[in-house]
């Protein structure tokens, strides 16, 4: 059998063993509806009590706090769009994010901003870091939300969420992070941290699509989401998907186990994978070194275009992800990239790399020789490539 | 968004990649903003393109339809390359996504742009013959 290594688990990951074996007999013989009065519909209450208790603990959280959705995505809408409907009958119609966001928080705004509602879009430094400062002078008196990420999806810095947290809070304004990628790496209590609302994802930790959380702090009551039944409180109607809830619930006791220990480990493969990666000439790296997710590798390789890459590295069994224009289906290359600063020309040659602990040293020493012989073959049919040599083009 | 497997050949086993040192016209397309630069090298012969080399950098698709182009014109008169249009070129590869068509077009104009130089040298207009060759729609 071909070769494979996975090294996109920013994209998503395998559903591990753990993970499924809690979730087979949801299918099959405790299939109950969790609203049935009967046996098979206590027991699935039971087990759905209990994955909301297991989730909630997890993140420092109480069960009544934990709202069930489709996963990230639906968090962040129902978070944003639930606020805006809110708070604007107050009055408040402003909203404050980053410029480097997940499109499900962007998109989400931008829908916001065509019905009425200000967006303030906070910069990021050149190291992908965003400053609690421009965050405290963007609030005004109509501000409804704050809503920064935890943790960037292409670059994986690392946002200073509880100095954020405290700043709205100050001014009395509500904060939501999506916090999809930095669940698992990063240790989170969102009571001790100040997070009014956080998303989460199942199939970024192994569990399955389809399946995440929005927190919800006690007091703040959005508009429902979904109209229906009593699942969710009322705020999400649909019977619930339990084998998928009892798979997330599992997932997340297990990535939020021994956080620093695991990501103590990665981050020293990860070091080594972009220690050899910069041994290429003129490759960079995008985002702060440190404040990073530790599985996070993003680098650019001038005058070797992003797919190009991606289709040779798939070629030698390694998968990966670029933001650069060609695989983003439009044009432009991602707006993370751009948002530090990069010049088009640089980021069209961005990789990302995101290992996890399944990786293994022999691993990272494949993925750089590999990388390397990609870069310098790419390079070497690249008429971009020979005008940087001829110093022609300064990028 | 899916390549077709004669993408995937021309991707991975490129044809006539390389330069040519004595070529008789260069031409190059697109620039290194929009993520695609192409550059073509052809040699003639008697009205006819005896050898063509390119470079390029780009995606998959820039890089298929830039090999493929050098195939279809390689033993070709002047008159045949100049008619050679992006059509042909998606043609020849079973087709291309939707996103990646702008490919074709550059690779058409990276030939148009190595015969007009071509032209240039052999000290005759080359707009009559060539035509105006446009800026890739698609970038700009």
């Amino acid at each position: 059998m071909e070769r494979r290594i996975y090294a996109d688990n920013a994209a998503t990951t395998k559903v591990s063993q753990p993970v499924l074996d809690a979730m087979m007999p949801f299918f099959t013989e405790n299939f109950g509806n969790a609203s049935s009065i009967y046996t098979e519909g206590r027991n699935a209450r039971r087990a759905l009590d209990g994955a909301r208790e297991t989730i909630a603990k997890a993140l420092g959280a109480e069960a009544s706090e934990i709202y069930f959705t489709s996963g990230g995505s639906e968090a962040d809408n129902w978070a944003i769009r639930g606020t805006a409907e809110k708070l604007s009958a107050k009055g408040k119609k402003h909203i404050i994010t980053s410029v480097f966001e997940h499109h499900a928080v962007l998109h989400t705004c931008e829908y916001l901003e065509k019905n009425g509602f200000e967006v303030t879009y906070i910069p990021v430094d050149d190291k992908g870091l965003i400053n609690p400062d421009d965050v405290k002078n963007a609030i005004r008196e109509d501000t409804a939300l704050v809503t920064i990420m935890y943790a960037n999806n292409e670059i994986g810095t690392i946002q200073p969420i509880e100095e954020i947290a405290a700043i709205c809070h100050e001014k009395g304004v509500l904060f939501h992070t999506d916090a999809v990628q930095a669940v698992g790496n990063v240790e989170i209590d969102v009571k001790k941290q100040g997070i009014d609302m956080l998303s989460l994802s199942g199939h970024k930790i192994h569990a399955q699509k389809g399946i995440g959380i929005l927190y919800m702090k006690k007091g703040i009551s959005l508009p429902n989401l979904i109209h229906g039944g009593a699942q969710e409180r009322g705020k999400r109607a649909g019977t619930e998907n339990l084998p998928a809830i009892i798979g997330l619930a599992k997932a997340v006791e297990i990535a939020t186990e021994n956080i620093p220990e695991k990501a103590q480990k990665v981050t020293a493969m990860r070091n080594r994978l972009i220690d050899g990666l910069l041994e290429i000439p003129m490759a960079r790296l995008n985002g702060d070194r440190d404040k990073r997710l530790c599985g996070n590798c993003n680098v650019s390789i001038v005058g070797v275009e992003g797919e190009f890459l991606l289709l040779s590295l798939d070629a030698k069994g390694i998968s990966a992800s670029s933001g650069s224009a060609c695989t983003s289906g439009s044009l432009d290359p991602s707006h993370v990239l751009l948002s530090i600063g990069l010049k088009h020309e640089v980021a069209h040659g961005s990789l990302r790399l995101s290992i996890s602990e399944e990786t293994t040293d022999e691993e990272i020493d494949y993925i750089i020789s590999a990388v390397k012989e990609v870069a310098e073959r790419g390079r070497m049919m690249s008429p971009l490539w020979e005008r940087i040599v001829k110093g022609e083009e300064i990028l | 968004m899916l390549y077709s497997e004669k993408v995937m050949d021309h991707f991975t086993n490129p044809r006539n990649v390389g330069e040519i040192e004595d070529a008789d016209g260069i031409g190059e397309v697109g620039n290194a903003k929009c993520g695609d630069i192409m550059k073509m090298y052809i040699k003639v012969n008697d009205g006819v393109i005896t050898d063509v080399k390119f470079k390029t950098f780009g995606c998959g698709a820039a890089v298929a339809t830039s090999s493929i182009a050098t195939e279809m014109i390689k033993g070709a008169t002047l008159d045949e390359a100049l008619k050679l249009t992006n059509k042909a070129v998606v043609e020849a590869l079973d087709g291309l996504p939707a996103v990646k068509l702008h490919c074709s077009v550059l690779a058409e104009q990276a030939i148009k742009s190595a015969l007009s130089d071509y032209y240039s040298r052999q000290g005759i207009d080359p707009l009559p013959i060539v035509g105006e060759i446009g800026e890739c729609e698609a970038c700009h």
